[in-house]
């Protein structure tokens, strides 16, 4: 198990390494580089090629390289042209928020989508079942952005239900600390939801097939030919061997969280990392941009190592295949 | 894959299609030649007949509709209008001449016994599968919509007109799904914006897809330190989620519509790759590979003409299943900004238009939502009905 998991650490390692070689050369080849943005009548070229000079720009590629990638693991990325402060203090101020938003939506993705995968299995057929497969589909097609916009017209606007947009409410902090956390949660349920609606379908649609599959086993029949009931046979002997497949979708679902944040935080004003790339793009702020890139192949890389830590200790069976792509 | 194929093709009985082998009925050609499909359906050929029949319908409404914009084609020009009369001229004579063809000749042609191949079965079973031919439907009607969209809009899809009085107004007879901030008329944008939608969608798939095969059929195929590379390759660009990816490329250069095709076609090709460099693992080591090795064939010739041909059926599904995904993110860029430009409609764009008009206008943002959730759910029940079909193995 212990030789498994360094195994699979180690495979991370060159994954990483290939992500920021590729993230370094999207920078180099957009045209021009950060100093063309200082290109003025009014400025001296002296004053440029200084600029590049302090840069390290006049030196050779792999030179730049390195540097850059020696920067990078110390987690130094730079600095913001927009913000005028360094990237990695912009960082720790959003990628909590961004994560918070992500933990939620996943754990709604995978609460919904196995509850739901269960009753349809359980009641293969029935209405609810059949019910419940036309509606995943649509929210499995469904653009997340939209989701969010029509939650907000109606629940929000329509309804007044919940807060539309921010993290929490302008009198934040004038409220009691138990309100303060009714408050956060209110701000969190509707991106969340939006964020997480199409995984939970995709994860109903797996969690039913492997449901059905497990309760026609012989274990199951001999779990209800003991006396058990109906509720231990499904959730305590099925469910667990059901799970198995779907744990390994969890690797799968990270890069979508991420990538959907973008989305989903633009839609609601959440202060998190995805909101922080579309303006940073329209800022021009590339080293924020390919920061944020880099951070979010960390959070994926770091996130199906863990889910593939957890699918070898839910089946031991899995080991490291060599050239496994 | 044969043998499992071969398996399922035994229950086929003659009389699943009562209607085959009947006598010629004249009357029937007659009824189909006046209006297409009746004679099916007089025969007893419901579905074929009401298909055709509610095709013809579909065909000659829009003819009644557009008969301005005829006359106008044939006068004026225009190479969206010429694009519109001959697609709406090929459906009319197409679906007529189908009409007649079916009562004259399919219906009267002998019931086939023997010789059944891989892809008739796939087809069989692709027919009987009511959602799949409803998305396939959908998905066809939206092409032809794309084709026609210069009859079928009723108004210029940048055409403003008088601003004040235009703008924001709600769905009506006037205009179907009401009007945007600048007064534009949302069911013509939204016409128009399916061309955007559904080209993209088909063009940087196909790029991607024949990617994806060639590097995959290379991984597959050769192994060795190529596929170990690939692999890793793959590794890495799975791990920059997709989007974030997009955004890169895209903050790099200016958005455009070019970029978008080329930035969607580059970064969707893992899975294809995968999926071909599986099947091929298992298809090189087959007897047919070592005859064609033994042969002394070269190795692009093995890869292109023996194995890959054996693998289309889960590229067509993937393929398929792409599209439906490359919409949504071309929605989603275009929402951001990022993607087609205005005043192009793009659906994604249309929905950030309503953004700040959501209390006052709702419909501007909700319908083109709409049309990307139709055509994604008729792409996604497409492409599950072919998988069903083409490899009953890979049913989640």
């Amino acid at each position: 198990m212990t030789g498994y998991i360094l195994k699979r650490t180690l495979q991370a390692i060159p994954t990483l390494l290939g992500v920021s070689t590729l993230i370094f050369f999207l920078m180099h080849a957009a045209p021009g580089d950060p100093t063309s943005i200082y290109i003025r009548p009014d400025i001296d070229p002296a004053v440029i090629e200084q600029m590049r000079k302090n840069l390290g720009l006049d030196q050779p590629v792999h030179v730049q390289y390195v540097k850059w990638l020696s920067s990078f693991a110390r987690g130094d990325f730079g600095y913001s042209f927009s913000q005028k402060r360094p990237i990695i203090d912009i960082i720790k101020d959003t990628l909590p928020n961004t994560l918070l938003l992500s933990a939620i939506a996943l754990v709604i993705i995978f609460v919904v989508g196995i509850l739901i995968g269960t009753i349809q299995a359980v009641r293969q057929y029935s209405w609810v079942d059949n019910l419940a497969t036309v509606v995943a589909f649509f929210f499995y097609s469904m653009p997340s952005f939209w989701f969010g916009l029509m939650l907000i017209l109606l629940l929000s606007y329509k309804f007044q239900l919940l807060p539309a947009s921010q993290m929490t409410s302008v009198n934040y902090e004038f409220l009691p600390a138990s309100q303060q956390w009714v408050d956060r949660l209110k701000h969190l349920i509707m991106p969340a939801t939006a964020l997480g609606i199409g995984g939970a379908a995709s994860v109903a649609r797996y969690m039913r097939s492997g449901m059905l599959e497990q309760i026609r086993q012989d274990y199951v029949r001999t779990a209800r030919a003991k006396g058990l009931s109906e509720r231990v046979v499904i959730f305590k002997h099925a469910m667990r061997n059901a799970l198995i497949p779907v744990i390994t979708l969890l690797g799968l679902y990270l890069p979508f969280l991420v990538g959907g944040a973008v989305l989903i935080e633009t839609i609601f004003a959440w202060p998190g990392m995805g909101r922080l790339i579309v303006q940073a793009i329209f800022q021009r702020d590339y080293p924020v941009v390919l920061a944020i890139a880099f951070v979010s192949a960390i959070m994926v890389i770091l996130g199906s190592l863990l889910a593939d830590i957890l699918y070898s200790i839910v089946d031991p069976r899995v080991t490291v295949e060599e050239g496994e792509a | 894959m044969e043998t499992a194929l071969r398996g399922v093709a035994e229950p086929e009985q003659p009389a699943a299609r009562p209607s085959a082998r009947q006598a010629r009925k004249p009357w029937a050609i007659g009824l189909s030649a006046v209006v297409p499909g009746v004679g099916s359906l007089a025969i007893g050929r419901i579905a074929v007949g009401s298909w055709i029949l509610g095709i013809w319908a579909i065909a000659m409404a829009t003819l009644a509709v557009s008969t301005e914009d005829v006359s106008r084609t044939l006068t004026v020009g225009g190479v969206g209008h010429w694009i519109a009369l001959v697609t709406l001229a090929i459906t009319l004579v197409g679906v007529w001449i189908w009409g007649i063809l079916d009562v004259a000749v399919v219906a009267t042609r002998p019931v086939k016994r023997a010789g059944v191949s891989q892809w008739r079965i796939a087809g069989r079973r692709f027919r009987r599968n009511r959602l799949a031919m409803a998305g396939l439907a959908i998905m066809v009607f939206l092409y032809w919509v794309t084709l026609m969209a210069p009859f079928l809009a009723p108004y210029d899809p940048n055409f403003q007109g008088n601003i004040v009085l235009n703008r924001y107004q709600s769905p009506s007879m006037e205009h179907f799904l009401g009007t945007d901030k600048f007064g534009r008329d949302i069911f013509s944008r939204i016409l128009y914006g399916a061309r955007i939608s559904l080209s993209i969608g088909f063009i940087s798939v196909a790029i991607s897809v024949t990617l994806g095969t060639l590097v995959g059929a290379m991984a597959g195929y050769f192994r060795g330190w190529i596929d170990t590379g690939i692999a890793r390759l793959i590794d890495m660009m799975l791990s920059i989620p997709r989007i974030i990816l997009l955004l890169v490329i895209i903050a790099m250069f200016e958005p455009n519509i070019f970029l978008l095709v080329a930035a969607l076609g580059f970064t969707g090709w893992e899975g294809s790759a995968r999926i071909v460099r599986g099947q091929f693992l298992s298809l090189r080591e087959q007897e047919f590979v070592q005859a064609s090795r033994a042969l002394g064939y070269s190795d692009w010739r093995i890869i292109l003409r023996h194995i890959l041909p054996n693998t289309l059926a889960p590229i067509i599904v993937i393929a398929t299943l792409g599209i439906g995904n490359v919409i949504l993110l071309e929605a989603a860029l275009s929402f951001l900004g990022l993607g087609v430009q205005p005043p192009t409609a793009s659906w994604g764009s249309m929905v950030d238009d309503g953004r700040d008009a959501m209390i006052t206008a709702w419909w501007i943002s909700t319908y083109p939502g709409l049309a990307i959730v139709l055509t994604v759910v008729a792409f996604n029940l497409l492409g599950d009905g072919l998988r069903d079909a083409l490899d009953p193995r890979l049913r989640t």
